[in-house]
């Protein structure tokens, strides 16, 4: 038995020595952080589609192969830092794209920061992330913007005068477009009557309802993370809550329509994408590759991926190396640049653009309208 | 808060007690017979939703169907566990096999968050229970109504399994005295695994009533509910059906209620369950129902 | 292959009785030294020429042996089942950070609801804040102990475990204090190996002691059989505050130390998860060894690591494995399972490693 034992155990060594990474000569490694596993999954997960469709169309750049390494933050803020440290410490990358959620990039942009490598979020929207960092972009605009535009929408389109909100106080995202949508809301003249909350994980909301339907308003502004937001507009329409909902990016999910059922439908949302709205040509392209791959419509998250690893290719053929800081330079010059999500500029480290605002009909998303920055 | 919206509090105060109550007892039928608390019965839970789930929505089953289908296959997962991992330390010292079952329900829980990624899926509410019954300012989903009746008939039927048939008065002697009954020639570990395979069953049906209340369903769906279940049966006094389904209902209605006075306090409904625990336990130990015969 | 049978009589690694300690005292503290000296050597080496990603992992490596050790104290060696260190270990972070952090970070942190005064108002440095929180944590446990120990076995394991999930939901709800589900980040780094060894070192120290001691006698005894020990005149109830409050000190401070490790805190990071990882270390290791918690806690973390290579894509002889992320867990889970059931006292069982075993080992061996 000890003789066997011992066998097995030299032959399980010898195999997973042998097992190595795939090596390839002198590839420009790029770190990838997003939820692949936990809550978050999917939305990392067409995220991820966006930047391997951007990474089989330009594999390559300064002469040599760019290679992906991708990490799983498991939906969790601590994961993320793991994340980053590991991919710093341990696989030297020379930036790293990532995370996909407010929370988890704030926490690992500080690693990134410390250690001088560039991290570029392509999704994450709360303007913290990238507030007083030297390292840190993101591709997309931020919520101070998203939160105007989805004000703008539900007092100009949609008539309302009297908004409801309901945050999600674990997560920045969703506290932080909560606070910016009211700000907007109030200066264009609308009133905030009713401001509940709730946390992630939480499957019963009829406290919460109860005392929005008692204060009547004419909108519902829930800018929630899946797996609570269908729920939550689902329990709504139970309770007899009729009035539109409208969220924030994180609720162009399919999960959203297959969980909320015949509840979503009508239901509003600011993104940054949709294949209706596209300005560039870049777009349009992307679009109908997008169909051909994976038989459905193209979503922003996937758009945002592709966008943001062709703007970090695009800032190291400019810097004409993979020097931290001239890549960074790079990246903080970016003008111009005609992605797939329209134009942008990077001002300040965060992207200037347009956003859409789609809607959910007989259980798609279907575009509306598109808001200029 | 008006009489309208008590009455829909109080109806879903009895869904939900109804859900724990399901739950509960397969917690204390287990700990009756072999002073164990079985961890692992939150998971097993949320691995029959997960079989309902295949069952409506990939073999397209009517729901009773699948709800039949997968009751029976939580009922062989749970003597799987039992004779797998339980029943060799059955002569261990119990912080022993406590820690097993521990690691059982880590196993459940992992191994459904690497098959199911943790993505919640969607589960089909059938029709029947998706109506909005409206007297007056209350409004009531069908489903609150069902569950409590369906439940009514289930324990109804345990109730007449355990003390009409030989399994079920065998299960009852089991856990007066386990030696004596071995003395008498009952091959006990059968009667173990009967008690295993109803009380999974019974877990799987709560779990998919769950599901179909809170319409989706991810690997880590069982474990909130599986605690609260517990100390649901302890509430009620463990080792006693009828104390789990009291105290089931109990926990149901006093979680509903404190949400509902005290909405400032909703954050905090989870930790409701332990407070009453860690009260009951300094307080009454033997439960509600008390250190009676075990039914 | 079981170190089990090896530490039988008969066995290699038993050296037959040992002589009484009393006769090596003075060798043995001097090998003490000399061993911590050599450690601090070590330690030097790993802080200078070992990449950032290893001297990390040493520490967390360290810290959670430090968190093995004392959960072992309460669970091995004085048999209570309890399930709640995660709560201790998020009170002592939560403690620390709180104190630590300063007031423009607190408040670039609070958004939701501004933090409680006095604790916005200043921080100090990070010795006094640990030393705060550990004393804090201990208080916690002593009144926890109250209620705690009315109850015994399973129901002991049930208690502590509510009790852990009830701090969790206030950390997660008290907006104004812990600043619920965002959690704190912004946490200055300043946990390094010195921080985290010296801990452990401490730590060991004072459990060493107290296990050796007629205090630890008395709580071994306590786990036998507490009705024949109370008989003996053994005040049961004391003794078990005493190794409950220890355990949570050192817990408290090692979580503080944590924080200051990553950075970032929240509630999802002290669930029953953590316990549960606890509880996997002390019964690898054998409950009711020290040697073996730490041991099993360093197994655990570089462990950890090296399977995480199982989650990334691999190459296994000319096939394409794709990574499986969450396999590590499922294994860890297994390998629990298979221990209670085949290998029950885990590696060490209850022994110890001392300086006189080694020596009489080596004389044995020295002998034909």
């Amino acid at each position: 038995m000890k003789k066997v034992f011992a066998l097995l155990a030299v032959a399980v060594a010898l195999l997973l020595a042998a097992a190595a990474p795939a090596l390839a000569a002198e590839p420009i490694k790029i770190g990838l952080i997003l939820p692949m596993t936990g809550p978050a999954a999917a939305y990392g997960d067409m995220a991820y589609k966006g930047i391997q469709m951007a990474q089989a169309k330009r594999p390559a750049v300064l002469g040599r192969p760019v290679k992906l390494l991708l990490m799983d933050n498991k939906s969790d803020k601590v994961e993320s830092s793991n994340a980053a440290n590991r991919l710093i410490q341990r696989d030297h990358v020379a930036l790293i794209i990532g995370a996909l959620s407010s929370s988890p990039t704030m926490d690992a942009a500080p690693v990134a920061e410390q250690a001088g490598v560039p991290l570029v979020s392509g999704w994450a929207t709360n303007p913290l992330v990238t507030q007083k960092k030297k390292y840190i972009f993101r591709t997309c605009f931020i919520d101070p913007f998203q939160g105007y535009v989805a004000a703008r929408f539900a007092f100009d389109t949609l008539r309302a005068r009297k908004a409801a909100v309901i945050i999600d106080i674990s997560r920045d995202y969703s506290v932080g477009l909560a606070s910016f949508f009211i700000k907007a809301f109030k200066k264009l003249g609308g009133k905030v009557v009713a401001r509940t909350m709730y946390s992630h994980g939480d499957q019963e909301f009829s406290a919460q309802l109860g005392m929005i339907k008692k204060r009547n308003p004419d909108l519902i502004y829930l800018p929630g993370y899946l797996p609570e937001l269908p729920l939550i507009v689902r329990q709504a329409r139970e309770m007899g809550l009729n009035q539109p909902f409208l969220g924030g990016d994180a609720a162009q999910a399919d999960e959203v329509v297959k969980i909320g059922g015949p509840a979503v439908e009508g239901l509003y949302l600011t993104t940054h994408f949709d294949e209706q709205g596209v300005t560039t040509p870049a777009g349009k392209g992307y679009a109908t590759e997008y169909r051909q791959k994976h038989n459905k419509a193209p979503d922003a998250l996937g758009a945002l991926g592709y966008d943001a690893y062709n703007v970090v290719l695009d800032a190291m053929a400019r810097a004409g190396s993979t020097n931290p800081a001239k890549v960074t330079a790079a990246l903080a010059a970016t003008k111009g640049f005609a992605g797939v999500c329209g134009v942008m500029d990077i001002v300040e480290h965060n992207a200037v653009k347009p956003a859409v605002i789609l809607t959910i009909d007989k259980g798609r998303f279907k575009y509306v309208t598109t808001v200029k920055p | 808060m008006d009489a309208a919206q008590l009455t829909q509090q109080m109806i879903n105060g009895l869904t939900l007690g109804s859900l724990y109550a399901l739950i509960a007892i397969g917690y204390t039928m287990v700990y009756g017979i072999l002073r164990l608390i079985n961890f692992a019965h939150g998971d097993v839970l949320m691995v029959g939703c997960y079989f309902a789930w295949f069952g409506a929505v990939q073999f397209g089953m009517p729901w009773y169907v699948a709800l039949m289908g997968a009751m029976v296959l939580t009922a062989a997962l749970g003597v799987l566990i039992d004779q797998g991992a339980y029943r060799p330390l059955r002569h261990a010292p119990r912080i022993s096999a406590l820690i097993t079952a521990i690691g059982v329900s880590f196993f459940l829980e992992n191994l459904g968050l690497v098959v199911f990624g943790g993505r919640p899926k969607a589960f089909a509410r059938p029709e029947m229970f998706n109506h909005i019954y409206q007297w007056g300012e209350v409004r009531v989903l069908s489903l609150s109504i069902w569950v409590p009746i369906l439940t009514a008939i289930i324990l109804a039927g345990l109730i007449l399994f355990i003390r009409r048939t030989r399994v079920g008065m065998a299960m009852r002697a089991l856990s007066r005295d386990l030696v004596t009954v071995q003395l008498m020639g009952i091959d006990t570990n059968r009667v173990v695994a009967a008690t295993f395979a109803l009380g999974s069953a019974l877990a799987a049906a709560g779990g998919v009533f769950w599901a179909m209340k809170y319409p989706q369903i991810n690997p880590l769906m069982g474990v909130l509910p599986g605690l609260k279940a517990f100390v649901a049966a302890v509430l009620g006094g463990i080792g006693n059906v009828t104390g789990a389904m009291l105290g089931g209902l109990l926990l149901g209605m006093a979680e509903i209620m404190l949400v509902a006075l005290l909405p400032e306090l909703a954050g905090y409904r989870d930790a409701l369950a332990f407070v009453l625990l860690i009260g009951i336990l300094i307080f009454r130990p033997t439960g509600i129902m008390g250190e009676e015969l075990p039914e | 292959m079981r170190l089990q049978s090896l530490l039988k009589p008969g066995g290699l690694l038993q050296p037959g009785p040992l002589p009484p300690a009393s006769q090596s005292r003075r060798r043995d503290t001097l090998l003490t030294i000399g061993a911590c000296l050599f450690a601090a050597l070590g330690l030097w080496l790993l802080e200078n020429h070992a990449s950032g990603y290893v001297v990390h992992l040493s520490c967390v490596g360290a810290i959670f042996a430090t968190l093995a050790v004392s959960y072992n104290l309460i669970n091995g060696v004085t048999g209570q089942f309890s399930l709640e260190p995660n709560a201790f270990v998020a009170c002592g972070a939560y403690v620390t950070a709180l104190l630590t952090l300063s007031p423009a970070e607190k408040e670039a942190s609070f958004i939701l609801e501004p933090l409680i005064w006095p604790l916005s108002a200043f921080s100090i440095p990070l010795l006094p804040a640990l030393v705060i929180a550990g004393l804090l944590t201990a208080f916690m446990a002593f009144l926890m102990g109250f209620p705690v120990f009315r109850v015994r076995g399973d129901y002991l394991a049930i208690v502590t475990l509510g009790f852990g999930e009830v701090i969790r939901v206030v950390a997660n709800n008290a907006q104004s204090v812990t600043n619920g589900p965002l959690g704190l980040k912004g946490i200055p780094h300043l946990t390094n190996l010195w921080w985290s060894w010296g801990l452990l070192a401490v730590c060991l120290f004072f459990i060493v002691r107290l296990v050796h001691s007629s205090y630890g006698r008395a709580l071994m005894a306590i786990r036998e059989d507490e009705t024949a020990a109370e008989a003996m005149g053994i005040n049961a109830f004391w003794h078990k505050m005493l190794a409950f409050t220890l355990s949570a000190f050192f817990e408290g401070v090692a979580g503080g130390l944590l924080a200051h490790l990553i950075t970032t805190i929240s509630p999802t990071l002290f669930t029953f998860f953590l316990t549960f990882n606890l509880l996997i270390i002390i019964v690898v290791g054998g409950l009711g060894s020290t040697t073996g918690a730490v041991l099993a806690a360093f197994l655990f973390t570089y462990g950890g690591e090296w399977l995480r290579v199982m989650e990334e894509p691999m190459r296994i002889l000319g096939w394409d494995i794709p990574g499986i992320p969450g396999m590590r867990m499922v294994m860890f889970s297994l390998i629990l399972v298979v221990m209670m059931i085949f290998m029950r006292r885990g590696l060490l069982g209850s022994h110890d490693f001392s300086w006189r075993w080694l020596a009489a080992l080596l004389g044995r061996r020295a002998r034909p």
